[in-house]
């Protein structure tokens, strides 16, 4: 088995790239690193020095708000230089480009990459290929990993619920092509919950989904009896018609979180969704602007668990 | 013969090897003869044979000249990934002395002139004999049907049109009747281009975790089904390249029982690695079709051994690097494979799976069956094209070590046994290691 490449010698972040292969103990400080931190989002003076005179450049090929000014952010409230880069990908290049972009970063003495790119694998590519003093964050690569987001909703689980141990998650909806359901199911799993359980139709869930640790359901009543979370996940517009499935109707019929059908999960069950979220598509807007939905925390909470991984990956640097 | 070659002029006496010809079930330590680029004599020379040069093959195995049924030799078109000179010097130091590239050149091998021009190429580097496949169907487009007789005519072995889909199954079954007017066999991929869609590796549990666009085992069975039922109604001779999936083999290996005209191969690196090897997104395990399950490469080796899958070839596919260098998807597919042919098929010696002569038979006198050349035998009167080997030499893969312009491939860092030490062309010595 190869080195983890995220992990220095010592076992500590040298990148985020992904939920897998990490252990529970650097999930739990990630946690309390950004527990932390929350009490400074809160402040009048949101800022600590702790990447002053750090250069991190936000590097997205994908469009991307939220995930992106939160990143930015995070970065300014650790006092670090931000750039932000919307690059394209072009059709025929995407290699070269790639490659040619981060070695023309890099020579601008760079510190940080926060990438998203949507072929799997971009963020362990680049990785692979940065000098040895640059870290490289995932902010989400393909249908792979997206292990922030990942990580500000276990944030928001153990904020709301406490330990994990006694827990069962449901994960609704497009499984398949989902990066931020892989990085949750990781973490989940890493942190150990007592089931994991993923819903969806056939069409949505990827193959031989039980090796990843999870209960597979097509029913969502039958999955969501006794969950203590909900995580629904957002079905991107260009799966409706398609192949995957017949039409926005039939899926929110029988795959939509209503207040209805809710309620056969524990009475204290929380709701999350890592946005944007499609009101009456995949959740109700009763339901999701409810007292049990969490949708806006877990947004503020990404500050906080973005500036946590941020300096844990810039500290291993001779600091 | 379809490729011409320069005749060797020595006389050359090949003594103390271990002779492996399994066409003719030769497996003892005895002497070769070569004269006028032809076998003079297995075992004692006629009295008046005076030989120019003695090769000592003491220790070593003796064999006919290896025969592979698929190398992408990168030229006309992609010249900066390989030329036919670099690549069939690549495959005379491995062993490798006729080859078969398919057609999907750029242009493609659709006209006698690319035809020409690919064995005229071949002849001037010297190296090896190089037999196209021409094109199934013109700019391999899968509508329009190539001109086959010409085709044939003008050297090509069989037709094929690659990786590239045919538009419907009326295509296919009227590609299949032409080429069967004039015999040619049809060279399968056998991959339905709806159900591979985007995929880049094994549709199963790596790529469940890695997130990469999965191809399901179903993409090749499908095709294989779909292909066979046409093959019962045209008749046409047809051969599968490169399957990947257990059950596929075993579909043809019935059909071929049932008594259908037909055979298949596979490639060496489906013989030894999984899915798994594609972990980490190595790029050098991006390959086409996909390494698929444990259980897929076990019955694929099971059906090698029991001659279903009558050849292994090595689907040599010589890359520049930056064809890897970029995230998973996005890089070319297919492994540089000349340098390791021998060496991974005589792994399987090593492993139990076969014995040595049953591998060099794979390598040898089955595929040059299946293309319907005389080769790959050391019968008396036949081509001295031959491969001396040590079966006992290791050697590290590295890119150094590796002969061909690609570096491309995921033995990178193995230690592999067997090693071609001089490789014979029409009596020509065409590779010898000092």
């Amino acid at each position: 088995m190869r080195a983890n490449p995220q992990l220095d010698e010592n076992g500590k972040l040298r990148h985020f790239l992904t939920i897998e292969g990490l252990r529970r103990p650097l999930l739990t400080d990630i946690l309390d690193t950004a527990e932390s931190f929350a009490g400074v989002t809160e402040r009048t003076v949101k800022k600590v020095p702790l990447l002053r005179g750090k250069t991190i450049v936000n590097l997205f090929f994908e469009p991307s708000t939220r995930t992106r000014t939160t990143f930015e952010l995070a970065a300014k409230r650790l006092s670090a230089d931000v750039l932000n880069i919307q690059a394209s990908v072009s059709a025929t290049t995407k290699g070269e480009t790639l490659l040619d972009t981060l070695h023309n970063l890099e020579a601008m003495h760079c510190d940080m990459f926060v990438v998203r790119h949507c072929d799997s694998g971009a963020a362990h590519f680049m990785a692979k290929h940065v000098a040895p003093h640059v870290a490289v964050i995932n902010a989400g690569d393909g249908s792979h990993a997206h292990p922030t987001q990942a990580m500000l909703d276990m944030f928001t689980i153990r904020r709301h619920k406490g330990e994990f141990g006694a827990l069962r998650v449901a994960i609704v909806g497009d499984i398949l092509h989902s990066r931020v359901a892989r990085s949750q199911i990781h973490a989940l799993t890493t942190l150990g919950v007592n089931e994991v359980r993923i819903i969806a139709p056939k069409t949505l869930i990827p193959a031989h989904a039980e090796a990843l640790g999870v209960h597979v359901y097509h029913d969502l009543r039958e999955g969501l009896r006794d969950v203590d979370v909900v995580i629904m996940l957002r079905l991107q517009n260009e799966r409706m018609g398609s192949a995957f499935l017949p039409g926005e109707h039939e899926y929110y019929r029988l795959f939509g979180l209503t207040e209805e059908k809710l309620a056969l999960a524990k009475p204290d069950v929380t709701v999350m969704h890592p946005g944007p979220i499609n009101r009456g598509v995949e959740i109700d807007s009763a339901v999701a602007d409810g007292p049990r939905s969490v949708i806006l925390q877990q947004v503020s909470y990404g500050i906080a668990v973005r500036m946590a991984i941020m300096s844990m990956a810039m500290h291993q640097r001779g600091e | 013969m379809g490729a011409r070659v320069e005749i060797g002029r020595e006389r050359l006496s090949i003594k103390g090897g271990r002779v492996v010809d399994p066409a003719n079930g030769v497996d003892a330590i005895v002497d070769v003869h070569v004269a006028d680029g032809e076998i003079v004599a297995v075992g004692d020379a006629s009295n008046d044979f005076r030989s120019d040069r003695d090769i000592d093959a003491r220790g070593k195995i003796v064999c006919p000249g290896l025969v592979d049924l698929r190398a992408a030799l990168r030229e006309p078109g992609a010249e900066h990934k390989a030329t036919i000179a670099s690549e069939t010097r690549a495959a005379a130091a491995g062993g490798v002395t006729t080859l078969c590239c398919p057609p999907d050149t750029s242009p493609p091998i659709d006209s006698t002139a690319v035809a020409k021009l690919v064995q005229t190429r071949a002849a001037q580097a010297g190296y090896a004999r190089v037999l196209p496949l021409g094109a199934l169907t013109c700019q391999l487009d899968g509508r329009r049907i190539s001109e086959m007789a010409a085709l044939k005519e003008s050297g090509c072995v069989g037709v094929s049109n690659a990786y590239r889909p045919l538009e419907n199954t009326l295509v296919t079954r009227r590609a299949m009747e032409y080429a069967a007017t004039y015999g040619l066999t049809v060279f399968i991929n056998a991959e339905d281009h709806w159900l591979r869609d985007n995929g880049c590796v094994h549709e199963g549990t790596v790529s469940t975790r890695l997130g990469l666009p999965g191809i399901p085992e179903a993409a090749e069975t499908a095709a294989v089904a779909c292909y066979l039922a046409l093959i019962k109604q045209t008749g046409v001779r047809a051969h599968f390249c490169c399957l990947s999936t257990a059950l596929g083999a075993g579909m043809v290996a019935r059909a071929k029982y049932d008594g259908l005209p037909v055979s298949a191969d596979v490639s060496a690196h489906q013989l030894h690695l999984t899915e798994y090897d594609a972990d980490q997104f190595n790029s050098l395990c991006h390959v086409r079709p996909p390494l698929r399950t444990q259980r897929d490469r076990d019955g694929l080796r099971g059906e090698l051994a029991r001659s279903a899958l009558a050849a292994i070839c090595s689907d040599h596919q010589p890359h520049e690097a930056d064809a890897k260098l970029a995230p998973f998807a996005e890089t070319a597919h297919g492994v540089s494979a000349l340098d390791t042919l021998l060496p991974l098929s005589l792994k399987l010696v090593e492993e139990g799976l076969m014995t040595t002569a049953e591998v060099v038979a794979r390598l040898t006198h089955q595929p040059a069956a299946i293309l319907g050349v005389d080769a790959g035998t050391l019968s008396v009167g036949a081509a001295a094209d031959i491969c001396i080997f040590d079966p006992e030499h290791y050697w590290l893969v590295s890119e150094e070590s590796l002969v061909s312009r690609g570096h491309n491939t995921p033995f990178l860092g193995w230690e592999l046994k067997g090693r071609a030490i001089c490789t014979v062309l029409a009596g020509r010595v065409v590779h010898c290691v000092p």
